[in-house]
């Protein structure tokens, strides 16, 4: 028998609710993360939409951020959707928050504007043979990517929207709230991997 | 033969309504804001002290709604320049109160760039009869509720999120208790019902038929649903959480605090963490006295805000 992949949500703030009903359409063991000690068993985690500056407080609170590099090094994977792409990336344009340092991109925040800017839209997504329905929420962008880093979406415009590096997925829109599990079964693929 | 249950994958939003800004990407931002706390602010200076405590949105208003109550008057939307001065003091989503049916006020704040607008029983009603009709703005709303058929009916009117009214300004949790709870139980017996009495229960909550025949699929609302209007201390918003609502919106408990900051940041783990206990005790300790507050049940009723709008 095969042991199934232990797939974390963090579950600080913001829509994690929404991805454990997602992962739940699959073979995989789903954990409501709200202590660093769960992460113990996990083989993916993911950092969910919220606000960024909420969630990395609590990270930085609760003393996550080690643990999560820590697990990282032992071949944990990890994805972050919106909030959770600034809370990894290396670098933003802004100076708040400060991010984890995880995935080896630039990020500038609320890129679109405010709310009323939102918008979804049907985008390419690398490894996935189907357009996805991306939806976009005072969304980040990806400004700049090391070489290490794959770029898996971009808008029409070349603004870049979803990246990868090794075993850690960066995406500035919201798969758990548009429908599809496409990018979650990525996910998972790239988990067992 | 169709029934019911083919409907459960269609969500909330019918194709023959009019519909401005996409309904997944306005209730999309309320999503995003689950699990977290919204504070009333009244300066940029508020602003950013709720920020960096952690607040996953600021609400934008002129006096909290202690002060409306204690100094009357009439209470109407903000002056856009503070609305403005917050927009920029901080990075979180900024929400903005209009007078209930107030359509123009609710304009303004849309053209000012509010990320969410609160049509809100805390300001004097501009109208008696009607509610705003929220589906001809980019801008979301969030609307006050004290039942499943007046959540639903803000819901019809194109809210995208719903709070429960409690009871604001008082410091006093018990109407929101109220308002969470009946919500919680009219859901719940929706779902015991048979399809064939579901007409019935809409007419009787006077709500939306396709909105009684959706609760009855899901069990919940089709959108988030947050609790306000009394919340006043960590263990508040714990309560509430615990009770079953996704999020809390702290109005006068924060800045009528003796330690706001402190006490920012303890509701914002509480709500975190609503379920331990140990933490919140930790957290609740020296907060500097929350605040002193009106018992809802001595108020007279020409005082009780929740009875605005229908």
């Amino acid at each position: 028998m095969v042991n199934k992949a232990q797939v974390g949500v963090l579950a600080l703030q913001g829509d994690f609710a929404e991805h454990i009903e997602m992962l739940s359409n699959f073979d995989v063991d789903v954990h409501k993360i709200k202590n660093k000690s769960q992460l113990e068993k996990l083989d993916g985690l993911i950092i969910p939409g919220g606000e960024s500056t909420t969630i990395k407080k609590l990270i930085d609170r609760y003393d996550f951020e080690n643990a999560i590099k820590e697990k990282i090094n032992h071949g944990m994977s990890l994805w972050g959707t919106c909030a959770g792409l600034i809370c990894i990336a290396n670098k933003l344009t802004e100076k708040d928050p400060i991010p984890m340092g995880i995935i080896d991109v630039e990020v500038s925040r609320n890129w679109f504007g405010r709310q009323v800017d939102s918008f979804e839209t049907n985008i390419e997504f690398k490894g996935i043979t189907e357009n996805i329905k991306a939806v976009f929420i005072r969304a980040p962008i990806v400004t700049k990517v090391k070489n290490n880093v794959e770029i898996l979406s971009k808008l029409t415009d070349g603004t870049i929207v979803a990246v990868k590096q090794d075993k850690i997925l960066g995406t500035s829109f919201h798969p758990e709230i548009s429908g599809s599990s496409k990018v979650h079964e990525f996910f998972i693929n790239l988990t067992s991997s | 033969m169709s029934t019911l249950k083919d409907e459960k994958s269609k969500t909330w939003k019918s194709e023959s309504l009019p519909e401005v800004g996409d309904w997944r990407v306005k209730g999309g931002l309320a999503q995003m804001l689950k699990g977290g706390v919204i504070m009333d602010v009244v300066t940029p200076d508020e602003a950013k002290i709720a920020e960096d405590a952690g607040a996953v949105a600021v609400m934008a208003l002129e006096r909290v709604p202690s002060d409306i109550r204690r100094d009357g008057g009439v209470a109407r939307a903000s002056d856009p320049e503070m609305i403005t001065g917050i927009i920029e003091a901080v990075s979180i989503p900024v929400m903005a109160k209009a007078r209930i049916g107030h359509f123009a006020e609710a304009q303004v704040l849309e053209a000012l760039g509010v990320d969410y607008c609160d049509e809100s029983e805390v300001l004097t009603p501009a109208d008696n009869e009607f509610h705003i009709n929220k589906w001809g703005y980019k801008m979301p709303f969030v609307c006050g509720a004290t039942n499943l058929g007046e959540a639903l009916r803000r819901i019809g009117e194109g809210a995208s999120m719903i709070r429960t009214k409690g009871e604001a300004g008082t410091g006093d949790v018990v109407q929101a208790v109220t308002h969470a709870r009946q919500i919680l139980s009219d859901i719940k017996k929706i779902q015991r019902l048979g399809d064939e009495e579901l007409m019935t229960e809409a007419k009787n909550l006077g709500a939306p038929y396709e909105l009684v025949c959706e609760i009855k699929n899901t069990g919940k609302l089709p959108v988030v649903n947050f609790a306000a209007g009394g919340i006043a201390t960590p263990a508040d918003a714990a309560l509430m959480m615990q009770i079953g609502v996704e999020g809390v919106f702290v109005g006068s408990g924060i800045f009528k605090s003796g330690n706001p900051a402190k006490m920012a940041d303890a509701i914002v783990q509480a709500t975190t963490h609503y379920e331990d206990a140990d933490l919140i005790a930790k957290v609740s300790q020296n907060l500097g006295g929350a605040m002193k507050g009106d018992e809802v049940s001595k108020l007279d009723p020409s005082e009780r805000l929740e009875k605005r709008g229908w």
